[in-house]
């Protein structure tokens, strides 16, 4: 790889460097040198007088009744403490208030191969494993759902997994009209229907799930945990255990790792926090690496259909996609992730007619949620796709007709999202000259090509998971005599950089060194609420959050110091530790006399800042999914060579263009784009979660097929190719000096870019992920027999998506509503009309408070 | 995380001892006693509960018993035979590796570059550089048979209602099948067996020296021809000029990832030429595709008596594919590896022709 720094901006443009100052400039994280050298204590490296170890039983059927739990030779096993099982925790939870339904341990039924039963305490880890193996559980299987077809056939009641959903075994549809789609496919020059199939994959992150339960006095608790979402954590312990929340503290620790594998309350947080409230004593539990795979929540296998009509110029007139997602045991984020499957895909390329049907059925495997791009990059490997194989119908390339098709900025598309800026023409002239993809894409020799591909992403959900008027963020801070600042958040730091930029904000507009600023974070006894890491929001909504508590303070000081220097307020500048007269640089003082200042006239400097999304225009039902602050771009064009012998792939080269908005930390920025193409390459050419299954009548088996790092096919260093990267800078007016996200959005074009770059190579069109040697080898098959060049699904399945949701769109003069939703009617009635769209456009894009 | 079993560990300081070791103890016990060197394949195992043991006995305090050289270079593998010229003992120019000789060793020595270097790429490719400094050649040849329906934790086996491997009735890759297709992982065996390398082998009741290919048996559950008091000691291999005319060897491997992964499938492959260019000798050994490492014997014939032209290649390769039937138990599909074993063999058999002189 290339030296990081050199490759800051776009080309020829110069990085945007102000001496002194932090933001924009490639700092050291501010964790990163105990992560270095181990200093970290991650939670499995915490210990505390009389801890005992708790280890989980999981089911080893994967769909059954228990009939039994026989306990007593673990309980009598040395070291054993206690047993706990279903009947102990009652109370369901999940993270989306609509899905409670999951047990800490299973009550009555075990629902996929991994599900938690029972869980043992012992003195030791020693004890604890070779107890949990003496656990007899008696079951009674039940028919085992493995596929979305079988869950589709299976609509009655003793035949379902769950109780709740939509019937049968379909847990969410979704069905969604805006404008009319007829116009559109009637005069198309071009109509493709094609079919595209994403495998789930996991997210793999390097820590295992580990927890630590400590008993306090006076009926406390205190939970350490290696989690993204330490306040929904929180919440779903109050729930679970019966306590109220103030009796409860989440720390989240130092994660290593999440990609959304560790933004649900999980069994194994709760059962330690219950146990360690029985015995007295605190419990540790660290997840193996194959309970990491039962956790999951990862990516959801989906099948797509994807009609799509365009004009002679290649645009896009009208679209109607099918999303069928296979979710697994549970419900965890499934909701939202359907309509993830549809939500995003008119922030990228104008489309005026769109139609949206998505189901989420429940099958006996470990449960699917969210997983780096959240629902989005299946629809995107289709629409990339699509696009490719209409430019090659009409006779355009692959650049060209998506420049033709891009969306306008700072419009409300046909579902009503609100767009920010838009810097994708930028990143997609990028990578398109970086790569020479003009001058050599369909012109390289047989075996070697060149994919195109471009993605968008949330900068922040404009919704939090559960329905209230609150901030998602809010920041405090306290400025002591020391000259230090202290800022409180409960955001959790994942890797992806969240406390650096936190501090460097805080630095970036009090003029301090990092140095001068401690964090306090992701603690709820101490930490003002933040929603979590998940959904790119942290950038966004912690940093205006900062920005604001930051503001405040700087105010407070600025007033005191300007009376002691005898200048105008307005005129004082904060920066290296002092505060300055920007007219008068010799008229100064320290940041700290400032703080002295100040702290003499005001009492304690305390402020605080928070943030809150800005309202989104859609009010249909389902309009909560997709809308954000702003959304990011991204373009990439990746070069392979494909062997016709072998059907091998070799990713040689990637080219990405990343619209940050502007990069707090370039350096930050960078590792997310690269740890995005690899995770993206991972799914593309590697991964796949996938059961096992074994003959009925031998044995109704339905296990993961990998559930270790060596079977789990993640690529390697040595797997990865070389990546050249552009950050694109245009600042946005929603996000902290101008900064959009960046941990999601790159990682949405590599797979169909890959799949393009293949066919440019050898000719064969790969409609699914992962594309293997055997699949290219079958395609290249099939072209040499005459039959279609492609590998991919066949079939899509007959689905009831219900009744469709009819949604005016801002060009039809719509207002955001449903014209065939009571709820939306009752609603009109009560409130009036919701504004015209004129009116709600003329909000301020700034939520900040 | 996982953990291990409880067992009685020991770490005898001679052969003797820990021959002494395999003899007494856990004779008349249900469970056995299990020699461990590097302990890259042992250890996991035992966590997943694959494999028990009461004891173990460990080969890493044996003074001696790494190393590479000729004949006495490695005196804890001869000194309990006591003379090195006994009826076991190596011949004139054979090279000694000690079995607790690290692969990482294998791979770097100059002497195997030099003379052996498909031996050498074959330890280079074996699993990460980590696994490497730890795994030692003793142990890769002795390594437990892989299967992806074995190669799982306690609880999934028993998900699975177990395999013929260990408590179950049916192998789950060939249900209707009376036996166990597990296959034989092993990169270094193939390659020894091209290069016609022998075994000694040592126990309490004396020692023997076996060729390679006779150690294994195509049972993936007795894979090992070695008795369980036998403790694989040393590896000899052949004089480089041994079989006369010049010996070029060539090592190949088929898995996902650039590290980390076990074959999916190897091809070995030594020819000894004439001054002519002609083929007097071939020795064509695939890897992963069985229980044992597998003689593509029709292939090695049709190689003898023509030069190593395209043609000739690739009708090697042909009958190589012909002589593996890869089932579907490793990485990718059944089908696609059994496709690339022509591919893999000829690419092979290429890299003998453009060996250097």
């Amino acid at each position: 790889m290339a030296d990081p720094i050199r490759q800051l901006g776009a080309p020829g443009e110069a990085p945007a460097l102000r001496p002194g100052r932090v933001v924009g400039t490639p700092f050291r994280r501010v964790d990163g040198r105990a992560k270095v050298t181990g200093r970290t204590l991650f939670a499995d490296d915490l210990a505390f007088p009389r801890m005992a170890y708790l280890r989980l039983v999981r089911s080893t059927v994967p769909h059954a009744r228990i009939l039994r739990i026989d306990a007593a030779s673990a309980l009598a096993a040395p070291g054993v403490l206690t047993v706990l099982t279903g009947a102990d925790l009652p109370e369901p939870f999940g993270i989306m208030p609509v899905s409670q339904d999951e047990h800490a341990l299973c009550l009555d039924q075990v629902r996929f191969v991994g599900d938690p039963v029972a869980a043992v305490v012992a003195t030791s880890e020693d004890a604890a494993t070779e107890a949990a193996r003496a656990v007899v559980v008696e079951y009674e299987p039940l028919p085992t759902i493995a596929t979305i077809d079988e869950a589709l056939a299976t609509p009655h009641d003793d035949e379902r997994i769950h109780h709740h959903g939509d019937g049968g075994n379909v847990h969410k549809k979704v069905s969604l009209r805006f404008g009319d789609l007829e116009p559109g496919f009637a005069a198309a020059a071009l109509v493709l229907d094609d079919l595209f199939f994403y495998e789930g994959s996991t997210h793999l992150p390097l820590e295992q799930h580990a927890a630590v339960a400590v008993p306090e006095d006076e009926d406390r608790l205190t939970l350490y945990s290696s989690t993204q979402t330490p306040h929904y954590l929180h919440r779903a312990l109050a729930q679970v255990l019966g306590l109220s929340a103030g009796r409860i503290r989440v720390i989240a620790t130092p994660c290593g790792g999440g990609f959304g594998g560790k933004s649900d309350p999980f069994s194994h947080e709760i059962v330690a926090a219950k146990a360690a409230l029985r015995l007295g004593r605190p419990v540790k539990v660290t997840l193996t690496r194959e309970e990491v795979f039962y956790c999951h929540r990862g990516r959801h296998p989906v099948l797509m259909r994807l009609r799509t009509a365009f004009d002679r110029s290649g645009a896009m007139r009208a679209q109607h996609l099918r999303t069928a997602l296979d979710g697994g045991a549970y419900g965890s984020y499934g909701v939202a992730s359907t309509y993830y499957t549809g939500a995003l895909q008119t922030t990228t390329y104008r489309l005026d007619a769109y139609r949206f049907d998505g189901v989420r059925v429940f099958t006996n495997k470990p449960p699917c949620g969210p997983k780096r791009g959240h629902g989005t990059p299946q629809p995107r490997f289709g629409l990339e796709i699509q696009l490719d194989k209409a430019a090659v119908e009409l006779g355009l390339d692959p650049a060209e007709i998506r420049l033709r098709n891009l969306a306008p900025a700072a419009t409300v598309t046909a579902n009503w999202l609100r767009l920010g800026t838009n810097g994708l023409e930028r990143c997609i002239d990028a990578v398109v000259t970086g790569s020479r993809f003009r001058e050599r894409w369909g012109r390289l020799p047989h075996g070697r090509g060149l994919g195109l591909a471009c993605g968008a992403y949330l900068c922040g959900a404009g919704l939090p998971i559960y329905w209230n008027h609150l901030p998602q963020s809010a920041v405090t801070l306290l400025l002591d005599r020391s000259g230090g600042v202290t800022v409180a958040c409960g955001e959790s730091e994942i890797g992806q950089g969240s406390d650096s930029v936190l501090a460097a904000v805080v630095a970036e507009v009090l003029g301090l060194p990092l140095g001068d600023v401690r964090l306090s974070v992701a603690d709820t006894d101490l930490t003002p609420v933040d929603l979590g890491s998940y959904s790119s929001r942290v950038t966004l909504m912690v940093g205006q959050a900062a920005i604001e508590a930051a503001e405040k303070a700087r105010e407070l000081l600025a007033g005191a110091a300007a009376d002691q220097l005898d200048v105008p307020a307005a005129r004082l500048v904060f920066a290296e530790g002092r505060v300055l007269d920007a007219a008068d640089p010799e008229r100064s003082m320290t940041f700290t006399e400032a703080v002295w200042a100040a702290e003499a006239r005001h009492g304690l400097i305390a402020t605080a800042g928070s943030y809150t999304p800005p309202r989104a225009p859609g009010r249909y039902r389902g309009a909560g999914v997709g809308p954000s602050p702003t959304y990011s771009y991204t373009a990439a064009v990746i070069e392979v060579e494909v062997d016709p012998t072998t059907g091998l792939i070799d990713v040689e080269q990637v080219w990405i263009a990343h619209d940050i908005g502007r990069a707090i930390n370039p350096v930050l920025t960078l590792g997310q784009v690269e740890g995005s193409v690899y995770m993206g390459l991972g799914e593309a050419l590697y991964e796949e979660q996938v059961v096992r299954r074994l003959p009925r009548h031998r044995s109704g088996a339905s296990v993961l097929r990998a559930v270790s790092m060596l079977d789990y096919k993640s690529p390697t260093f040595l797997d990865m190719p070389t990546v050249e990267t552009y950050l694109i800078e245009e600042p946005d007016p929603a996000g902290p000096f101008g900064a959009k996200e960046v941990g999601q959005g790159p990682l949405l074009p590599i797979a169909p870019a890959v799949a393009n770059a293949v066919y440019d190579a050898v000719g064969v069109r790969i409609d699914e992920v992962p594309v293997l040697p055997h699949k290219v080898l079958a395609a290249l098959d099939a072209a040499k027999r005459g039959d279609p060049a492609r590998f991919g699904p066949k079939r899509f399945p007959e689905v009831d998506y219900g009744e469709t949701l009819i949604v005016p769109t801002p060009a039809e003069g719509g207002d955001g509503t449903a014209i065939n939703d009571w709820r939306d009617r009752e609603r009109r009635g009560m409130r009036g009309a919701g504004g015209t769209m004129a009116e709600r456009s003329a909000e301020p894009r700034s939520g900040r408070r | 995380m996982l953990r291990l079993p409880p067992f009685t560990f020991r770490r005898p300081a001679t052969l003797d001892e820990a021959c002494a070791l395999l003899a007494g103890e856990g004779a008349g016990e249900g469970r056995p006693v299990r020699v461990v060197a590097g302990g890259t394949d042992l250890w996991p195992n035992l966590k997943r509960r694959q494999e028990e043991a009461a004891t173990v006995v460990s080969l890493m305090g044996i003074t001696g018993l790494d190393g590479i050289g000729n004949g006495g270079a490695n005196p804890g593998a001869g000194a309990h035979a006591g003379d090195r010229d006994g009826p076991t003992g190596s011949a004139a120019g054979e090279l000694c590796i000690g079995a607790t000789t690290t692969l990482d060793r294998v791979a770097a020595s100059p002497v195997l570059r030099a003379s052996y270097p498909a031996l050498a790429d074959a330890a280079a490719g074996i699993s990460t550089v980590a696994l490497r400094n730890m795994g030692t050649l003793g142990g890769n040849l002795c390594l437990n048979t892989r299967c992806t329906y074995f190669g799982q934790s306690e609880d999934w086996r028993c998900s699975i209602d177990y395999c013929m491997k260990e408590k179950g009735e049916v192998c789950w890759v060939a249900p209707s099948s009376d036996r166990c297709w597990a296959i034989s992982a092993s990169d270094a065996a193939p390659v020894l067996a091209a290069l016609g390398a022998r075994v000694r082998l040592v126990s309490c009741a004396g020692e023997r020296a076996i060729p390679i290919a006779e150690l294994y048996r195509d049972d993936g559950i007795e894979w090992l021809a070695k008795r369980p008091d036998e403790i694989l000691a040393e590896v000899l291999l052949p004089a480089a000029s041994a079989a006369g005319g010049r010996c070029r060897t060539a090592f190949r491997k088929l898995r996902r990832r650039g590290s980390i992964d076990f074959a999916a499938l190897t091809v070995a492959a030594a020819v000894w030429t004439g001054d002519s260019g002609v083929v007097e000798r071939a020795s064509l050994w695939l890897g992963s595709v069985a229980s044992s490492p597998l003689q593509a014997r029709d292939a090695e014939s049709s190689l003898v008596g023509r030069r190593l032209d395209p043609e000739t290649i690739a009708e090697a390769a042909r009958l190589c594919r012909r002589e593996a039937t890869p089932l579907d138990n490793a990485d990718f599909t059944a089908q696609w590896r059994s496709r690339m074993v022509e591919v893999w063999a000829a690419d092979a058999l290429r890299a003998l022709v453009r060996f250097p002189s």
